[in-house]
């Protein structure tokens, strides 16, 4: 087990590589320089001051010389300061990365609970109501835009109803709340995000582990446990199932990606304070040193929730032992 | 064969259904000028933000454009962006999975360790990124969906390419003396072709998608060019008394999607040999 996982670590090395070396030559294409941002919109700006700020940035050196300093940096866990305020990178990605992960996080677990149950339901009752009716939202839940369903929520749940609050993590009373109120207040603010979020990964999953679930039940074993006169419980939960999410547990390393995509537009649209409006923001302010700093952790979460996939795989699966 | 395939499509009544839509929106796109009751351009600064009613059917937006006839004009731009990037990436991850399969080796583990790296990075970030930095333009947006979106294909094809290589055809079409660019495309190709269109089909819809989160987000098609995304992006500041601005565009992208993807299983059901 452990010369495995030495090894799975060792392999990320290229990949992380790779992404940086991908992110930054990305920041390459771009015409024009961060700095433009201050100096063309400044008149008073003079030509030395310009020449200085470029200068201070380094970005009159090749790209190559660049690249290769940022990697000596970063090697000691030094990502540089953003150029919007000053502050070092790490610091702000420590701030907002909690609540990426809580929302992620969340959004994970509804997914496998949520997509599971229903999988399993409509396999085992298959062609009944519930089937019918889940298939259908299920078709709905990957063909709709997940940004206007967000949309459509925050105006009828939030303001409308007003049941909901549609932004930000935390009311501008939170200080004052009892620890209890505090938890309420957070969870509130959490159910739409988490759900938005994790609308389209739930019904792609849920129709995976129901064709996933009607695979398994048509084995032998299952027709063996049934005939042992095992209670239908025991055949459907431990026989079929733990077969049905072997295939399933592999999709969590692919879905990861997508997830964490999501974060960008979700946060955003949701003002919430993560690592995704953190990015946003990033982007759009073309902040150099704070985009290659959440592209690298970014790339190591789903790295690490690869590996996490691949360890689920062998613990799912008896048959499988990593050596 | 094709009129096996073709019957089998037809049987799926839910695959008919997605064909059928495919094609009345192929024509709606076709005849947007003609049969848009104006241009998507054109304002009347009266009638702004009027709720739908016989003479506007979905009302009209903020500078009195009618919301039917933008949606109509919009059909195209998002036929088009998706069916561009959905070109490119079928080019692109038919190309590499072909070459990757075929030729193996180190060829193969250098193809596949970029595919690797592109797979475990969010492609929206990246997606974002890029157009962010260069300029948000509908020619942008097709190449940037395309290139980051080939990675699936690819492995896919690779896959399929890995098994047909040793198969006795590709031996004796070896052993005749045909050239590698005819094994590639005349004697592989072919056999790759049904995961190819089922997964083109399906892209179509995921490439719709991209496109309306990029100009809902300002980073897609620009305005005054009707997208569905950036109607609903104008939309969104009217949203609490003009519910029709952000309705219509939606149900519009949704429907468009599920007809790609209903089309698209129908497809792969169809197409699959085991079945």
């Amino acid at each position: 087990m452990t010369p495995y996982l030495i090894k799975r670590l060792f392999m990320m090395i290229p990949l992380l590589l790779g992404i940086t070396l991908m992110t930054f030559f990305i920041m390459q294409l771009a015409p024009g320089k961060p700095t433009d941002l201050v100096t063309d919109l400044n008149t008073r700006m003079s030509s030395e001051a310009r020449e200085k700020l470029v200068k201070l940035y380094e970005l009159d050196r090749p790209w190559h010389e660049r690249y290769w300093k940022w990697l000596k940096r970063m090697s000691r866990l030094d990502f540089g300061t953003s150029f919007r305020d000053g502050r070092p990178v790490i610091k702000k990605i420590a701030e907002s990365l909690p609540a990426t992960l809580l929302l992620n996080i969340l959004s994970l677990i509804l997914i496998f609970t949520a997509a599971l149950a229903i999988g399993i339901f409509s396999a085992v009752k298959k062609d009944s109501l519930f089937d019918k009716i889940s298939t259908f939202f299920v078709y709905l839940g990957f063909s709709v835009p997940t940004f206007w369903v967000a949309l459509l929520l925050m105006i009828g749940l939030g303001l409308k109803l007003g049941l909901l609050p549609i932004s930000g993590l935390r009311s501008i009373h939170y200080s004052d709340l009892s620890a209890w109120r505090k938890f309420l207040d957070m969870s509130a603010h959490l159910v739409l995000p988490v759900f938005v979020m994790a609308l389209t990964g739930l019904a792609g999953l849920a129709r995976y582990s129901r064709s996933a679930m009607l695979e398994v039940i048509r084995q032998d074993y299952v027709r063996t446990a049934r005939a042992k006169g095992l209670p239908e419980r025991t055949v459907i939960l431990k026989h079929a199932f733990r077969n049905a999410l072997i295939p399933i547990v592999t999709l969590l390393g692919l879905m990861l990606p997508e997830l964490i995509g999501g974060s960008f537009i979700f946060e955003t649209i949701f003002a919430y304070p993560g690592m995704g409006r953190l990015g946003y923001d990033a982007i759009m302010a073309r902040d150099y040193p704070m985009l290659m700093g959440i592209g690298t952790i970014v790339a190591l979460l789903t790295l690490a929730g690869n590996l996490l996939a691949d360890l689920l795989y062998a613990f799912c699966d008896p048959r499988i032992r990593y050596q | 064969m094709i009129s096996i395939y073709l019957h089998r499509i037809f049987r799926n009544k839910l695959a008919f259904a997605g064909a059928l839509l495919m094609v009345i929106l192929i024509i709606l796109a076709l005849t947007a000028p003609w049969l848009a009751p104006s241009h998507f351009a054109d304002q009347s600064l009266i009638d702004r933000l009027q709720p739908p009613s016989g003479k506007h059917w979905m009302g009209t937006d903020d500078l009195g454009r009618d919301v039917f006839s933008r949606l109509l004009w919009g059909t195209r731009v998002s036929l088009v962006v998706a069916f561009v990037a959905v070109g490119i990436a079928t080019l692109f991850g038919t190309l590499v999975g072909l070459i990757a399969g075929y030729f193996g080796r180190w060829t193969d583990a250098v193809l596949m360790r970029a595919v690797d790296i592109l797979l475990c990075f969010p492609t929206f970030f990246l997606i974002l990124m890029v157009i962010a930095f260069l300029e948000p333009n509908i020619v942008n947006v097709m190449i940037v969906i395309g290139v980051t979106s080939w990675t699936g294909l690819a492995r896919l094809v690779r896959g399929e390419t890995l098994s047909l290589r040793e198969r006795d055809f590709i031996l004796a079409a070896r052993a005749l003396g045909a050239s590698t660019p005819r094994i590639l495309f005349v004697h592989l190709l072919p056999n790759v072709v049904a995961p190819v269109v089922v997964s083109a089909t399906l892209g179509v819809g995921g490439a719709i998608l991209t496109e309306s989160a990029l100009s809902f987000l300002g980073l897609g098609v620009q305005p005054p060019d009707p997208s569905w995304g950036n109607m609903l992006s104008a939309g969104k500041d009217y949203i609490y008394f003009a519910w029709w601005l952000s309705v219509f565009p939606g149900l519009a992208i949704l429907t468009t999607v599920m007809a790609f993807n209903l089309l698209g299983e129908g497809l792969r059901d169809a197409l699959d040999p085991r079945s």
